[in-house]
């Protein structure tokens, strides 16, 4: 069946810095994906209720704080609380490279950093969606 | 996977709900075959419908309105529409910026639709998404439409109360005696009322009801300053007021089953057009049948004609 993908953008932690979120925004709406966009300063508790209540099939963290080892693992953990574990979660923003493999293991899928083509982004959601 | 949604639906699952709303906007067969299984339960909501032009305020009001209605103890849902590309049918989903308070109160529902190609100012399967948030056990469900202009109106055949979210600055008075969304409100709300204009906007608006003096119900004009919460509590009494004359006058069951009515038909519409459709791309035969009318071998109104009498058999109109 034809359907658009659903994805949360969502900007945990205290940074205000929003113009990668939206400009990943936009380049998944422009891939035809439905995105719903949550603004800045999200708990995790807020971002999962979103993700829930929205049936995503994807969210998308953009942090660029600092706190990603704390907040990204969060995130993955109350969705399993949930139930929800067959939500693709991937992050994004100033991450750097020796924080990567311990995300990963946290069940975060990819982490993308700056410089990354949109449409690597895009082509890795189309991928590993699991609906 | 998301199993055994008709019963988990009845015991108030959200993530059940989540998924039965989106079947529904994908069309999945399933999906109203667990509707129809679970219809007879619903009917206890009460829904109102926000409109308004783009950057009224909708959402922000609807926050607010959120918020006093869960004063009261009221268990709320909101679906919250947005465009959609005609491009590439994707969309952003905005409407939760401003509705972040509400995320973590369990009982609150937030749903975001992109209106998916349908014009009106709601979607195709919001109606839908509404029955699965009645079922659900919400006591109002708030409808937010995308920003409209000037003839988007099907937010009416969905609720029982319409709030038309107005501001100062769009227009001189001949704008609010056109019809179209103007004529929808029950309620109307100035927002940003703060800023210069709004008493006349008020003025022009009061004006234009007062031409009609047959109406049942008068709809009552209400200042509010959303961001700051002004007027807020004026306007939920003013929405009760409504609610209160509807129960009362019978208008609320009246409009209930015209809205059914309307309902019914534009299904019966949507059915027909996707099988006339369906014929249509049968082999191209549309696309075969647009060039001959950019050429002239053909004009419109034969090939409708033509494309009609093939499957009018099949559906069996008169």
């Amino acid at each position: 069946m034809e359907r658009p993908i659903r994805v949360l953008v969502a900007k945990p932690g205290l940074d205000g810095h929003d113009r990668g979120a939206k400009v990943i925004a936009r380049a998944l709406r422009d891939a035809g994906m439905e995105v719903i966009y949550t603004g800045l300063r999200q708990t995790a508790e807020q971002i999962v209720n979103a993700a829930i209540q929205e049936d995503v099939d994807c969210v998308a963290l953009s942090i660029l704080s600092g706190a990603h080892n704390t907040l990204l693992p969060k995130v993955v953990e109350l969705l399993r609380g949930e139930g929800a574990d067959d939500i693709l979660v991937i992050g994004g923003g100033v991450i750097p490279g020796e924080d990567i493999p311990f995300l990963k293991e946290k069940g975060i899928k990819e982490i993308f950093t700056p410089g990354t083509p949109t449409q690597v982004t895009i082509d890795f959601i189309r991928g590993n969606v699991n609906r | 996977m998301v199993n055994n949604i008709e019963n988990r639906i009845l015991e108030n699952d959200k993530r059940a709900a989540a998924r039965l709303i989106t079947m529904l906007e994908n069309k999945d067969p399933e999906g109203f075959r667990i509707l129809k299984s679970v219809y007879a339960k619903g009917g206890n909501a009460y829904v109102i419908g926000i409109t308004g032009p783009p950057g009224a305020g909708k959402s922000t009001l609807t926050d607010k309105l959120v918020k006093a209605y869960r004063k009261k103890g009221k268990r709320i849902a909101i679906v919250a529409v947005d465009p959609t590309s005609p491009f590439t049918g994707g969309a952003i989903l905005g409407d939760r910026v401003r509705m972040n308070d509400l995320n973590t109160d369990k009982d609150v529902f937030i749903r975001s639709m992109g209106a998916r190609g349908h014009l009106g100012g709601i979607s195709e399967a919001t109606s839908a998404a509404v029955k699965v948030l009645d079922i659900f056990g919400s006591d109002i469900i708030f409808i937010e439409t995308v920003g409209v202009g000037q003839s988007e109106i099907d937010i009416v055949k969905n609720c029982d109360t319409t709030i038309m979210v107005m501001v100062p600055g769009l227009g001189d008075d001949i704008q609010a005696i056109k019809a179209g969304v103007m004529e929808i409100g029950d309620v109307f709300a100035v927002n940003k009322a703060d800023r210069d204009g709004s008493a006349r906007t008020a003025r022009e608006i009061e004006m234009m009801l007062d031409f009609n003096k047959t109406l049942a119900w008068r709809p009552p004009v209400k200042m509010v300053v959303a961001t700051e919460n002004k007027g807020v509590d004026e306007l939920v009494e003013a929405i009760e007021a409504h609610r209160e004359h509807m129960l009362t006058s019978g208008a609320f069951t009246t409009r209930r089953i015209q809205n059914a009515k309307s309902e019914v038909v534009s299904l019966i519409k949507e059915r027909i057009e996707q099988s006339i459709l369906d014929n249509a791309h049968n082999e191209d035969k549309l696309s075969t049948f647009s060039k001959e009318i950019v050429s002239r071998a053909l004009d419109p109104y034969t090939v409708v004609e033509r494309l009609y009498e093939e499957i009018k058999d099949t559906i069996h109109i008169k």
